[in-house]
């Protein structure tokens, strides 16, 4: 019609093809991979409430705002909520899994690092949302 | 033709009037005034972030409901109704026909937008433009909440009415000689984006009247303790929203398939080709709504579908991009003010679809979700595309709607403090966001790469704030004492790139 050539077209968009497919199949590798929680990860409950953090060790010990793991143990946390959607973050270690009322949610991480991180909550609760904080300690083993 | 101040009207002629040149000069004053409130908010919040403690709102309450309406008055009282205006000036224009196809129902969809922005100002409600369930049904306080549920009811009605209109118009309207294939790529933009607003819009509508009656306590559809689930809300709000970004976005490339053929002197590259991408996105906008909900406790293979939802919608896009550039290269570009916000514009498009990928990268999602990575994102196109190509045809269409210039240098200086204002606080809320700062918060740890980000965004929102108010002063000034334009060729491009909208419309 316009009488110029459209095979750069072509090409501009099979590249940008190609580099989709790239990104979705290593996504889809890598998220088929964090998707398997190791079958003795220790189970931590979360809840989340206006506004705070409460978390259940498997010995029943409960602990508010703060939590302390071991470094190196794989834990798994089945998270849940008392009143609105909450979302667990703890930035440091890219755990990140909304906390929903009615609904158990897990998501899975391993420490590496002994320290402190900050634990925070990633979706809008309400008044106190921005200071919706905890830390987490990450204790050595030995 | 309009030409408002050469012809002085009473007022009252023009608010009643169902004419589609008024219509649209109503749409647009509202518009602006959307947009200059919304802005306000805006920089009220980067003020309060700019350190870390309370700085000028006094409680978090405050700045939930300022945020809530920031982005409420953005979307849907500066984005859609700017649309509205300038689609109600030239598509009738551009399909050959003497007005839009319904004039009435035209004035009608316009005069809904008042009673829906006085609603969620006045209510100034505090869940975030999303209204996430249950936080809006069990902890909102009303009546504010109301009022919005309200208002964006009353709004979603009013867009449904002009897309109903766009629809018709173009279709039916159309001059007979015109085919559908050869109307201009502008007007493709409103065909297919008010297809998808009329497709997209009653799920919204339908998820508004049952958090209503979620909160007068008569249904628990969202409330888990009357054994609802707050994620159908989201599905039903993300059916409605994802597609939405495209109804948002689409004009915004249909304004800069108009500018950039005219300002580079050359045909656009290909005119099916950016056919052809807006139908493509016009339906795969629908296939990617649950990638706002990785993080809601989604399964592997629902993230999965969504993801290659999302994907699907880059080559259309990037299709537009392809387009722009190809009909620039080896043209002779005239870089006036309009050119000047479709090439930023273009720029900030493929940043914004690069971070957009990333983001549905399921991995990656879970690192940006719910940060200011996504706030960055989003504003990405927003602001820097949509409201970029919106200056850009403002100033574009300002000689056709007022018979005078703009001034050229104050223009020039207001996209250039702009491009810099955008690019500091978009760019640096990405990397904020990757330093884990959630979004919606009122106040925040004083961790030092955070304290510094935000100054540095805040500064650039303060670019973007004296470029609003350049820019107001400009439109005012130049519209009451702007030279006289040349309506034949306003910006001397010459040879036959004329400014297109003198044809004499036979019925006026």
């Amino acid at each position: 019609m316009s009488g110029h050539s459209t095979w750069p077209e072509w090409v501009y968009i099979g590249v940008v093809v190609a580099l989709l497919v790239w990104v979705g199949a290593e996504s889809w590798n890598v998220e088929r991979l964090i998707d398997h929680v190791p079958a003795d990860a220790e189970v931590i409950k979360v809840t989340g409430q206006q506004w705070f953090w409460t978390f259940e060790h498997p010995d029943g010990t409960k602990e508010i705002g703060e939590l302390h793991l071991q470094k190196g143990k794989p834990y798994k946390f089945e998270i849940t909520s008392k009143d609105v959607i909450h979302s667990f973050n703890i930035p440091d270690y890219v755990v990140l899994q909304d906390a929903v009322p009615g609904r158990i949610n897990i998501v899975w991480f391993v420490p590496k690092d002994t320290g402190e991180f900050p634990i925070q909550c990633r979706e809008y609760c309400g008044l106190i949302h921005y200071n919706m904080r905890g830390t987490l300690y990450v204790e050595d083993t030995a | 033709m309009v030409l408002e101040i050469q012809k002085p009207r009473p007022i009252w002629q023009i608010m009643f009037s169902t004419h589609h040149t008024d219509v649209g000069l109503l749409y647009l004053i509202t518009s602006l005034a959307g947009l200059f409130m919304g802005g306000a908010l805006a920089l009220t919040i980067r003020l309060e972030l700019f350190l870390p403690g309370s700085q000028i709102i006094a409680d978090s309450m405050t700045f939930n409901r300022i945020f809530t309406v920031h982005g409420t008055t953005l979307i849907f009282l500066f984005i859609l109704p700017f649309a509205s205006a300038i689609g109600n000036y030239l598509i009738p224009i551009m399909v050959r026909y003497k007005d839009m196809a319904y004039p009435k129902l035209n004035a009608i969809a316009f005069w809904m937008i008042p009673p829906g922005f006085a609603l969620v100002w006045l209510g100034f409600a505090d869940f975030g433009w999303t209204a996430y369930a249950p936080y809006s049904v069990i902890s909102a306080p009303g009546p504010a909440a109301d009022m919005w549920i309200f208002g964006l009811k009353i709004l979603g009605v009013s867009s449904i009415l002009g897309a109903i209109n766009f629809i018709v118009t173009i279709l039916k309207c159309k001059h007979p000689d015109l085919p559908l294939s050869k109307i201009p790529l502008l007007a493709w933009a409103y065909l297919t984006s008010s297809l998808i607003m009329i497709v997209a819009m009653p799920t919204f509508a339908a998820a508004l009247l049952m958090l209503l009656t979620d909160r007068l306590g008569v249904s628990g559809f969202f409330n888990p303790a009357r054994g609802g689930d707050p994620i159908a809300y989201q599905h039903l709000f993300w059916f409605t929203f994802h597609p939405e970004v495209y109804v948002l976005v689409i004009p915004a490339i249909g304004f800069m398939y108009e500018i950039i053929p005219r300002f580079s002197r050359k045909p656009i590259f290909s005119h099916g080709s950016g056919v052809a991408a807006f139908i493509l996105l016009s339906i795969v906008s629908f296939a990617s709504w649950a990638h706002h909900m990785y993080a809601t406790g989604m399964s592997f293979t629902e993230k999965t579908v969504f993801m290659v939802g999302t994907l699907a919608a880059v080559p259309a896009s990037a299709m537009h991009v392809f387009n722009f550039l190809a009909t620039m290269w080896g043209g002779r570009i005239r870089f006036a003010t309009p050119m000047m916000w479709s090439v930023g514009g273009i720029a900030l498009f493929f940043s914004a679809g690069a971070g957009g990928v990333v983001n549905t990268a399921m991995p990656l999602d879970f690192i940006t979700h719910d940060s200011y990575w996504v706030v960055g994102h989003f504003h990405l196109f927003v602001m820097g595309t949509i409201a970029f190509g919106s200056f850009g045809f403002l100033y574009y269409i300002f000689p056709y709607v007022t018979g005078r210039m703009y001034n050229e240098k104050w223009g020039n200086i207001h996209f250039i403090v702009s491009f810099i204002g955008a690019v500091m606080v978009f760019f640096t809320q990405h990397v904020l966001g990757l330093y884990g700062m959630p979004r919606r918060i009122f106040d925040y740890p004083p961790f030092p790469e955070w304290v510094a980000m935000n100054q540095f965004a805040s500064i650039g929102a303060m670019l973007l704030g004296i470029g609003a108010a350049i820019f107001l002063v400009n439109m005012i000034y130049s519209a009451a004492k702007g030279k006289e334009a040349n309506m034949d060729d306003p910006w001397g491009i010459g040879g036959k790139y004329y400014y297109p909208y003198q044809q004499k419309n036979p019925h006026h």
